[in-house]
């Protein structure tokens, strides 16, 4: 490891620990953007993922396979999506949407939305067949058989919701390309480590870098504690 | 209680059930004998409305069940299964949950269930931290503090020890005697058959190949398949 490399991780730790407002400020946007479209594709994907998870028939499974190849959606396809769909000339131009936190947070929620589909079908069907079956033999009924079902999935829901969170924040494609990157206004820490390596100042993207990394250690650490409650 | 008239359950092709006439009396502990593939399972699962029979017809009563059956006769029977599945909440909490969707809770059925069961002081565990035995004693109690008129029980002690087993027998036992539960019990077991049921039913390969009393099944059988099972050969 050469000094230049050391010297630009120390600065960084510096820049970290001496609260740059401007560091805060793209931590803040991140974080806003990434859980505002976890919140919002959560909303949308538990119950969906529940209700294909307890069907069973010959068009559920062909949704699925759907969700499933969604779940891998290069994140920017997604961006180009809704860049095309927010752009003047687009259907939603007119809300005037683009290079605004709301056009990552769409983006987002298209990045989200199969991956906590997906995993809450999976976790529905894994626990349907032996759950749903007892708590109907003991009296349920459909709807009460269904929420047993829900509440014994609960925490694979969770890790859902968490592993969808940990895919948004570290991706830089769809962010780039419908919030543009702006200064104060949608820069998020992905794209200003891009930005910050391109001109230079290696010091703030590897602050950032650092920042991220953190974040994704304390996503991942949430989701494995959750995870390993199921063992008991 | 219960009469199945030309009930035939069939996969596909492959025809697993076909019950002319099977009647099962109420308060009486029956047992299912029969090797693996007699369709002793499915019978269950079929008088339990868990799975539907491609034909003919089942009565309660003298009451044709239809499917799926009613919610006020399914509350009426219950099962336990040979691997139970517990809820991931405390022991408490699983007991009560029958109780709970009937909108009758009461805390000290609950705990005489539990107790019934021989597991006083656990309610607070976590259900899913319990030996195998335990376990289904749990399930156990969960079904009986419902006091169902039908209770169904599929290889309910086949993966326990010996001690277990007697245990659930006793209880068993006590409970028709106590309740006049009416116990449809399904077991590979003809020693256990032997030991707690009143009548036996033998099936084999979807067939009700004979159904009597106990001591004269055992003793007299008429079938000669029925024979051959409870002198322990090997019969497919």
């Amino acid at each position: 490891m050469n000094e230049g490399f050391l010297n630009n991780l120390w600065n960084a730790l510096q820049l970290i620990l001496a609260w740059d407002t401007e560091l805060v400020r793209i931590v803040g946007l991140s974080l806003f953007v990434s859980g505002a479209a976890v919140l919002i594709a959560a909303l949308f994907a538990i119950p969906l993922g529940t209700f294909l998870g307890l069907k069973n028939s010959k068009w559920v499974r062909y949704i699925s396979k759907i969700i499933y190849t969604f779940m891998g959606l290069p994140p920017v396809v997604a961006g180009l999506v809704v860049f095309l769909l927010l752009s003047k000339s687009g259907p939603l131009g007119i809300l005037e949407l683009l290079w605004t936190p709301w056009a990552m947070i769409i983006a987002q929620v298209m990045l989200a939305l199969p991956i906590i589909t997906g995993l809450t079908m999976t976790a529905i069907k894994s626990k349907d067949q032996a759950i749903g079956k007892t708590a109907l033999t003991l009296g349920a009924s459909k709807y009460q058989a269904a929420l047993a079902v829900i509440r014994e999935a609960r925490i694979a829901i969770i890790s859902a919701i968490v592993a969808g969170l940990g895919r948004v924040i570290a991706e830089v494609g769809a962010v780039m390309m419908v919030g543009g990157n702006i200064q104060g206004k949608t820069r998020v820490m992905t794209t200003a480590i891009v930005l910050e390596t391109r001109k230079g100042n290696f010091e703030m993207a590897l602050s950032l870098g650092i920042i991220l990394l953190v974040l994704a250690f304390i996503i991942n650490s949430i989701l494995m504690t959750i995870q390993g409650e199921k063992d008991y | 209680m219960i009469e199945l008239k030309n009930i035939v359950k069939s996969y596909g092709e492959k025809e697993v059930l076909n019950i002319e006439s099977l009647k099962i009396s109420r308060g009486k502990i029956c047992g299912i004998m029969g090797p693996s593939g007699a369709g002793k399972s499915t019978l269950l699962r079929i008088i339990n409305g868990l799975e539907k029979p491609t034909s003919g017809s089942i009565y309660f009563d003298g009451k044709k069940v239809s499917f799926p059956p009613e919610l006020s006769l399914r509350r009426r029977m219950t099962m336990v299964f040979q691997k139970p599945v517990l809820f991931s909440t405390t022991v408490y909490n699983n007991v009560i949950y029958g109780l709970k969707v009937r909108g009758r809770e009461n805390r000290q059925k609950v705990l005489q269930a539990i107790e019934f069961v021989g597991l006083k002081g656990m309610e607070k565990r976590n259900a899913l931290s319990l030996s195998g035995g335990e376990a289904q004693r749990i399930a156990l109690a969960r079904a009986i503090v419902l006091e169902p008129e039908l209770l169904l029980l599929d290889e309910p002690t086949a993966n326990l020890d010996p001690a277990n087993v007697e245990i659930i027998e006793n209880l068993l036992l006590e409970l028709n005697s106590k309740k006049n539960t009416t116990i449809l019990i399904v077991t590979h077991n003809i020693f256990q058959a032997k030991r707690i049921s009143e009548e036996v039913v033998f099936m084999k390969n979807g067939f009700v190949i004979e159904k009597g009393p106990t001591n004269k099944v055992f003793s007299r059988p008429s079938a000669s398949q029925t024979a051959a099972f409870i002198k322990g050969e090997m019969i497919f």
